[in-house]
Formats: structure tokens, C-alpha cells, sequence
């Protein structure tokens, strides 16, 4: 089975305003896609429709599978994990608790009902991936907002999502951060299939293996970072009309506009 | 803290020195210390205690602020008294106060408990299957907080209510009363009663022990991280309405349990025990103990039951005021309850350090 994730036409309103608008997309395994547009583009939208948060029509298919109409946990037992903009992790819980209860969705009630005796390894794995080994039995509350994400996407590894939608995960991250969580990202991926929404142009170009543009609901280009900073519909839509100059592009963009 | 309240139960040293002494005081001090009046009080509170215990883990650990538990005390105390009533009464016989209102027998659902055996299968299935039917119908649809707490207490007043409206089948808002026998054992043999003390120290014991083991076990995990995240739990693939509706119907067979074994110690049981009213009281010691712990919604309901008891019997009307009071004072400056005192104060005594730093040695000063 292929862990593609194939989208056609897929399209969520709310109350007659249409948020994303027929979008067909498909993200091959192993890739790592960021999904970028303007405020309002319908970035988010969409991987809440592909993970069961809102209602919508089309398909959106993960292997053979499709997903529109599951519940929640059924998507997400289905392989599919997802982040929030905020950090949501269980801060009264250790970490190698909040771990745990990630790997455990498929666990028998004799399990469950059981005290947890052992590190299962592959939450010591996760442990090792996300760099928290040393904090395992510290409470999530007190992490920094930067390993509050890195555990985020260690629950993610853990409960083996082979698709892991991310939300902006390096938001308010330093920049040392920021080239950990890349770095982590590119590493994670390719056995698995990473979808990133974000808004930081700087970490999109040093880490994206493709690009996605949305813009009001559709999508506007698609290709490699090159292909997308190159396109002149991505310029003026982050421009605005009228603003084709390369030096104008280049600032928003990246140096490497052409 | 419900980290360091998880670690606390994690030291078994430390529980297992507690189950004993708890062990010790129920079944040896008390019965020499105390007369046969106090200790039939004693009984009744543990009755309340065995509420509490189940309150502690949908509140405390799940999230679910219950008003309503007197629906399950009230179930497992009506079947109770139904079959005594009938067990009094003798084998085809009609019930005392039935006999008075109508010649025709005692109603259909009331014949399968003239059986011991159906009447203790049915106190611990009838409220643990309403309370799934009704978690599941709830949380599924994500009615949580004040909303579940409303719909909790609407249930509560619907129940006293329905009980009212049929004397003749329910004995009305006089309740049932005059139990001669339990099981065979003449309740007014005072050794008889010192055995009903013996047997609710026991299941409550044994309360704690199975609740115990919930709440350190995975599913009291992901319990409290259903508590503090729903959404999150169900994005990592788990049905939180399924993992909430377990600690619910546990906590509705723990008030059943006791209610069950309330009526043969106090012996009487009418809708003023089941409604809006002592359902509250049942959350009050529970907050006061303190809510995510083991032992404080036990040592609560006792000591607030214990006061009241004791308060109104100086001040007949002062107690309800008391009880507000202290309700308002518990809620407003120690929401954790007494039990976040002694954390603080164990906190304070053992590891000066942050709390992480692990105490090597034992050089305390």
C-alpha cells in the first residue's frame, strides 16, 4: 500500500462562504510539502477537512483509503496525525506519559487497565528523534514552547502516523529552533509523508522538498521552491498586482528569485 | 499537581502503609472506641465515602462535574429496600405499606427481587448500564462542563420526582422504611448491625483498591488526558466519549454500592436522600478532601458528614450554612482541596531543590 496522499476536488463551505474551493493536490510518499498562501488561503481548512475536523465534499484519499466522512480518531487510527497552531499537549502528564498514551490507541483493555511497567520502544525511540530523552519524566507543562512542538511531532512518530499534517510548527521558535525542527522534519520524512502549513518564508525555503501554493481557497501554483518563487501569479498574489520586480520578490520570496 | 499527586500513588511503600492503617482504624479502633450509636453513624458515612470514591475519579481525573449521582445511589438503594421489603414480607407475600394501599400484589418489576442473587447482579448492572447509555449519548455529542453538570443534576430532580409521583409502588415521598431482616440477620441484633460496619469497611476497602488501581494504571492516564485535552486524544486516534463513559459507569456502581448498603444501616430510604440536594452534599466532601487524590474524597465525605452530623446536633439549622460556606471557601482559595496542603507540605519537607532534581541519600536536613 502507498501512502500518497491523493485530494480531488475537494471543497469545504461554512454557511455559504467557501474556505477551500475544488483543490485537487496530491503528495507522494516520503515527500515533505509545505503548503503556503496569504492569510486565509484555506491552508488550515484543508488539512482539518483531511483530518475529520470539518465537513467537506470532494475525496481525500490516504493510500486506498478515503478519508472525508470518518470520525476523528478513525482517520487518525487510519494513520493520519495532525498538529495544532498551538502547541495541545497534556501538561499535567510526564512527557514519556504523554508519549505512551500516543502509542497507545490500539491497546487492549487488559493493557490499558494495567500500570505501565516499561518504556515501549518505541517511545524511547521517539524520546531519542525529538531530543527529549533527558526531560522523559518532567511534566509537559514546563517544556519551552519550542519542545512543547518537537514533543507534538514525537506523538506523531509514536502513534505511527505515516501522514503527519503539521500547523505551523515553528511559529514563535528561535532560530536555532527552527533549523532543529527542519532538520527533524526532513529526517522524519521520507519513510513518512509530511505536510507543513506555514508562514515563514525562510524555513520553507531551507527545508521544502515541494510547494503548494493556495490562494482564496484554490491552488495557485505548485512545484519545487524554485518552480513556485518563479511563478508570477505566487509574486503578485504576495505582492500585489502590479509588482512584478524581481528585487520586490526577492524580499518576501527568497534571494534566489530569478 | 496531578503529576506529583500520580507520583505520590506511585510509592507503593507509601500506599500500602495507608490501606493498613486505614485497615487498622476501620476495623480495630473504631468498633473499641466507639459506641454502637457513633459506629452505626460511621457506617452510614462510609456508605457516602463509597459515593465519593467514584466521584473522585470521574471529576477529579475525568473532568465529569456529576450532580447527579443520587440517580445511582437512589437505584442501588431502591432495589435494596425492595427486596427487604419483600424478604419481610415472606415468599409471595405483598409489602407492608402496599398492603394498605391496594389488594393486588406488589407490580411486576418488583417480583425478580424477592432473589438475593438477582437484587446484588442488578445493584451493580442497572446503574452501570444507565450510566453507559447515558455517557454515551452524552459525550458522543461533546456536551461536557456546565452543560453535562446541568443535564447530571436535571436527572437527579427528574429521578426524586418520578419517585414521589408513585406512592403505591415507591412508598412515595415517605420512601421505604421498617426493614426487619437483611439477608436473613435480624437488623435489630446489635451484633447483626456490627456486622453490616464490618462489611461497608470492607467494600470500601476494596473500592479503593480497584480505584486505585484505575488511576495508576494507562487508562488512568489517558483518563486525565482526556480531562485536560480532549481533542487531542481524539486526534491520537481514541474515542474520548468511550474512555469518559468508563470512569462514569464506575463511578455510578461505587454510589449504588453504597446506597445499597445505606439502606440496611440506616434503614430508611425516601426521595430526600436521592434528590438534588444530597447529591451536592455528595460533591462536598469530595472537593474539600480534594478531587484528583485517592484518599481525600474518602477522608472528606467522612469528615463533612461527620461535622454535620455533629454541628446539628448543637445547632439544628446551622449546619446547611456551614456546609455552604465551607463548599464556597474550598472552591475559591484550595481548589485541589485538603489534600494540596499535605503535597505542599511533603513538597516542602523532602526535596528543596526543583522538583525534578532526584534526592540522593537520605541527608535531609
Amino acid at each position: 500500500m502507498t501512502d500518497d496522499l491523493t485530494i480531488e476536488g475537494l471543497t469545504v463551505s461554512f454557511d455559504g462562504f467557501v474556505a477551500v474551493d475544488h483543490v485537487d493536490l496530491t503528495v507522494d510518499a516520503g515527500d515533505l510539502r509545505f503548503l503556503i498562501g496569504p492569510n486565509g488561503a484555506g491552508k488550515t481548512t484543508l488539512i482539518d477537512a483531511v483530518s475529520g475536523l470539518v465537513p467537506a465534499t470532494g475525496s481525500a484519499r490516504f493510500g486506498d483509503r478515503e478519508l472525508l466522512g470518518s470520525k476523528v480518531h478513525r482517520i487518525a487510527r487510519h494513520g493520519v496525525g495532525r498538529t495544532f497552531q498551538t502547541a495541545t499537549v497534556f501538561e499535567q502528564l510526564t512527557v514519556l506519559q504523554n508519549l505512551d498514551i500516543a502509542a497507545g490507541a490500539g491497546r487492549s483493555v487488559r493493557t490499558l487497565l494495567r500500570r505501565r511497567r516499561d518504556t515501549p520502544a518505541a517511545v524511547a525511540d521517539a524520546l531519542d528523534t525529538i531530543g527529549l530523552t533527558g526531560l522523559a519524566d518532567a511534566p509537559a507543562g514546563i517544556l519551552a514552547h519550542g519542545q512543547k512542538q518537537w514533543l507534538e511531532i514525537g506523538m506523531l512518530l509514536v502513534q505511527d502516523a505515516r501522514l503527519l499534517m503539521l500547523d505551523e510548527p515553528v511559529a514563535g521558535m528561535s532560530s536555532q529552533e527552527k533549523t532543529q525542527t527542519g532538520r527533524l522534519l526532513q529526517r522524519i520524512s521520507g519513510d513518512r509523508t509530511v505536510v507543513v502549513v506555514e508562514h515563514d518564508m525562510d524555513f520553507m525555503r531551507s527545508f521544502a522538498r515541494s510547494v503548494t501554493v493556495l490562494h482564496a481557497g484554490k491552488v495557485l501554483s505548485a512545484g519545487t521552491v524554485a518552480e513556485v518563487q518563479a511563478d508570477p501569479r505566487v509574486q503578485e498574489v504576495y505582492l500585489g498586482p502590479g509588482h512584478r520586480s524581481a528585487e520586490a520578490a526577492a524580499i518576501v520570496l527568497g534571494k534566489d528569485v530569478t | 499537581m496531578t503529576t506529583f499527586t500520580t507520583r505520590m500513588l506511585r510509592s507503593r511503600y507509601s500506599v500500602g502503609l495507608g490501606f493498613l492503617a486505614a485497615a487498622v482504624v476501620l476495623f480495630v479502633v473504631a468498633p473499641a472506641v466507639l459506641s454502637d450509636f457513633r459506629l452505626g453513624l460511621l457506617a452510614k458515612y462510609l456508605c457516602f465515602a463509597m459515593v465519593a470514591v467514584g466521584i473522585g475519579l470521574a471529576w477529579g481525573r475525568g473532568g465529569m462535574l456529576t450532580l447527579g449521582q443520587g440517580v445511582f445511589f437512589g437505584i442501588g438503594a431502591y432495589l435494596m429496600a425492595m427486596h427487604l421489603k419483600l424478604a419481610d414480607a415472606g415468599p409471595g407475600e405483598t409489602p407492608d405499606f402496599m398492603a394498605l394501599i391496594s389488594s393486588d400484589g406488589p407490580p411486576w418489576w418488583w417480583e425478580p427481587f424477592r432473589s438475593p442473587a438477582v437484587t446484588v447482579v442488578a445493584i451493580l448492572v442497572l446503574p452501570a448500564l444507565l450510566a453507559t447509555l447515558l455517557g454515551l449519548a452524552t459525550f458522543r455529542r461533546r456536551v461536557r462542563g456546565a452543560y453535562f453538570a446541568i443535564l447530571s443534576q436535571a436527572l437527579a430532580a427528574a429521578f426524586a420526582i418520578l419517585l414521589i409521583g408513585n406512592p403505591a409502588t415507591t412508598g412515595g415521598s415517605t420512601g421505604l422504611n421498617n426493614f426487619v431482616g437483611f439477608l436473613g440477620f435480624s437488623l435489630r441484633d446489635p451484633a447483626n448491625r456490627l456486622m453490616l460496619y464490618f462489611l461497608a469497611a470492607g467494600v470500601l476497602l476494596g473500592m479503593l483498591v480497584i480505584i486505585r488501581q484505575l488511576m495508576v494504571s494507562r487508562y488512568g492516564e489517558l483518563l486525565v488526558a482526556c480531562r485536560d485535552a480532549e481533542e487531542r486524544v481524539r486526534f491520537l486516534g481514541y474515542d474520548p466519549a468511550t474512555v469518559k463513559t468508563v470512569a462514569f459507569a464506575v463511578a455510578a456502581v461505587t454510589a449504588a454500592v453504597g446506597g445499597a448498603l445505606f439502606v440496611p444501616i440506616v434503614g430508611i430510604i425516601s426521595p430526600n436522600d436521592v434528590g438534588v440536594v444530597p447529591s451536592i452534599g455528595f460533591l462536598i466532601g469530595v472537593a474539600i478532601g480534594g478531587r484528583t487524590t485517592l484518599a481525600g474524597p474518602v477522608l472528606g465525605a467522612i469528615a463533612v458528614a461527620w461535622a454535620g452530623t455533629t454541628l446539628s446536633e448543637q445547632f439544628p439549622s446551622g449546619w446547611t450554612y456551614v456546609q455552604g460556606l465551607l463548599f464556597m471557601l474550598v472552591i475559591a482559595f484550595l481548589p485541589g482541596g485538603v489534600a494540596s496542603l499535605v503535597a505542599i507540605r511533603r513538597r516542602r519537607g523532602t526535596a528543596p531543590g526543583p522538583e525534578l532534581a532526584p534526592t540522593k541519600g537520605g541527608k535531609s536536613t
